[in-house]
């Protein structure tokens, strides 16, 4: 068999933006979930609303921001409100379908942590913190989840739930006051994850081409439940790889060119 | 009295050791010159309040103006950790760094609460995290017309709020367009405000709907072009993405850090000054 023509990190993307349609609108994580949501916006999803937590609605970059208060992000939004707004009218007020966010750990329920490895108050590793996630993570209609799946990241028992997932499982975030479905589908470069309707623990429901289940599990830090039949991911298009790679190549270059000015 | 003052006398005359000090801007705008002016000044005790704390706040931890950081989300974006902050957080050096740590949403409606003159903010936040477990801050309010019960987190009033604006006019209106941010809020909440600009103007010629800070909100204007750099100002200069990954390895160690500050910001009697020195190398 020949070797794939696409990385993990490529069909990781290109699967996580086939779930975006004309009809989203979705609030942007930086990285992984920013390249997918422009992705669909480039491919299939040219109406896709995309919403950056600094304030930029309908945004349209060139390039990938590195940062998620990027000007490029404001040079051809819809239009550019104030960080208040974009949290209690946009978000807060239940406009936005989708969240879609990264994480650097999540456990069986999909719950994500931002904020620290180890104890809270000694922390082993300090990381960022919630941002907008937590809100995000509630009240958003539901939430798609993108990060590379290792034992690392997919851990049994998070240090820090910084945004709930399905909490506890069964109907414990129904019953918590959040508005949002919660997570619905979780893509990793491995393959794609969904909550079991019933006890809301992440299941492995797909494959991206040539990964198997055994690399799922293992490079999962509970036992992970295996639907009995499992999807095949589409490999990416040709249209869909070319407008990725271009995409990357842009930003790469706009990011370099930008060294030094100002 | 004129408004327009030097970025070195509105820190001195707006900023005292122990004060409680906004430095805001969400990736656009940010307050650098300020911050190191408060550096060359020798600050000490702060509470840096900030959403998203990145270089700057770094750098000022590093020198050990701060005691305390209030905060949502603290990263050098798009390259990765702040080490100086981490080292302050994870091996109280130079010293011990208390945090209270929120999220965006709740911090822009703590802003907001301040600017509007009310003891606290009222959000549907934290749903199922951990942070509320962790900051006695973060409460819960129960409606009186619905029952439901809702976060309630203290109002932001700080001794002092710090932006960068791009432009003013002689009178210390200030006219900011872009990524606002939270940098209104954040000014309104204050007891004392100081603007740097990138440009004094005659007239600011301003759609009426503009987002336009009075000069009867502001203690102080400063001009100081490129004084959001490396951040950047839309309409003026783009980010310096270089300066932001090469700040990842100056950080890294405390010698190299100290090195780097001593050498270029206190080596440098203004940001003019310091611009020309890291041009220098």
């Amino acid at each position: 068999m020949a070797e794939p023509a696409y990385t993990p990190n490529e069909i990781m993307t290109v699967a996580a933006a086939r779930l975006m349609s004309n009809a989203t609108v979705c609030f942007v994580g930086i990285g992984l979930p920013s390249a997918a949501a422009n992705l669909a916006r480039l491919t299939h999803a040219p109406d896709i609303v995309l919403i950056y937590e600094s304030g930029t609605i309908g945004a349209k970059p060139e390039v990938l921001p590195l940062s998620i208060g990027d000007g490029e992000l404001a040079e051809y939004a819809d239009t550019v409100v104030s960080v208040p707004e974009i949290f209690r009218y946009w978000l807060q007020g239940g406009r936005v379908t989708v969240g879609f966010l990264g994480a650097a750990q999540i456990d069986r329920f999909a719950n994500i942590n931002t904020t620290v490895i180890g104890p809270y108050a000694k922390p082993k590793t300090r990381l960022p913190g919630a941002g907008g996630a937590p809100e995000i993570a509630a009240a958003a209609g539901e939430v798609f989840i993108v990060l590379r799946q290792n034992p690392r990241a997919f851990v049994d028992k998070l240090d820090f739930v910084t945004s709930a997932g399905h909490l506890t499982g069964g109907d414990s975030r129904a019953k918590s006051g959040a508005r949002g479905k919660g997570p619905t589908v979780v893509i990793t470069d491995l393959g794609v994850l969904k909550p079991d309707p019933v006890s809301k623990e992440l299941t492995l429901v797909g494959l991206h081409p040539g990964v198997t289940a055994e690399q799922a599990k293992a490079a999962t830090g509970w036992k992970l439940k295996v639907a009995e039949r499992l999807e095949i991911t589409t490999p990416p298009s040709a249209q869909e790889l070319a407008v990725l790679r271009d995409l990357h190549a842009r930003t790469a270059k706009a990011h370099g060119q930008q060294v030094g000015e100002g | 009295m004129s408004k327009i003052v030097s970025l070195k006398q509105a820190i001195a005359e707006n900023l005292r050791d122990g004060d409680t000090v906004a430095m805001e801007g969400f990736t656009h705008l940010i307050p650098f010159a300020a911050g190191h002016e408060v550096i060359r000044q020798g600050r000490k005790r702060l509470t840096l309040i900030r959403m998203t704390p990145d270089i700057i706040y770094d750098q000022m931890i590093g020198v050990g103006c701060a005691e305390r950081l209030v905060f949502s989300w603290g990263g050098n974006p798009g390259v990765g950790s702040l080490h100086r902050f981490r080292d302050a957080v994870e091996r109280d050096w130079p010293v011990p760094l208390a945090i209270e740590e929120h999220s965006h949403a709740d911090m822009a409606a703590r802003y907001q609460a301040g600017a509007s003159g009310l003891p606290f903010a009222v959000l549907r936040g934290y749903v199922g995290s951990d942070l509320p477990a962790n900051n006695p801050r973060i409460k819960t309010v129960t409606c009186p017309f619905s029952g439901e019960v809702l976060a309630a987190t203290p109002a932001i009033n700080p001794d002092l709020t710090v932006i960068h604006a791009q432009k003013a006019d002689r009178q210390g209106n200030v006219l900011i367009w872009g990524i606002v941010g939270i940098q209104k809020e954040a000014v309104l909440a204050a007891k004392r405000a100081v603007v740097t600009v990138e440009e004094i103007v005659d007239e600011l010629d301003a759609p009426v709907n503009s987002c336009i800070l009075p000069h009867w909100t502001v203690n102080a204007v400063c001009h100081v072009p490129g004084g959001a750099h490396p951040s950047y100002a839309h309409g003026y200069y783009g980010r310096d993405n270089a300066f932001c990954k090469a700040w990842d390895g100056i950080a890294r160690e405390r010698d190299g850090f100290r090195a780097w500050i001593d050498k270029h910001v206190l080596g440098s009697v203004d940001f003019a000054a310091f611009r020309r020195s890291i041009a220098r190398g």
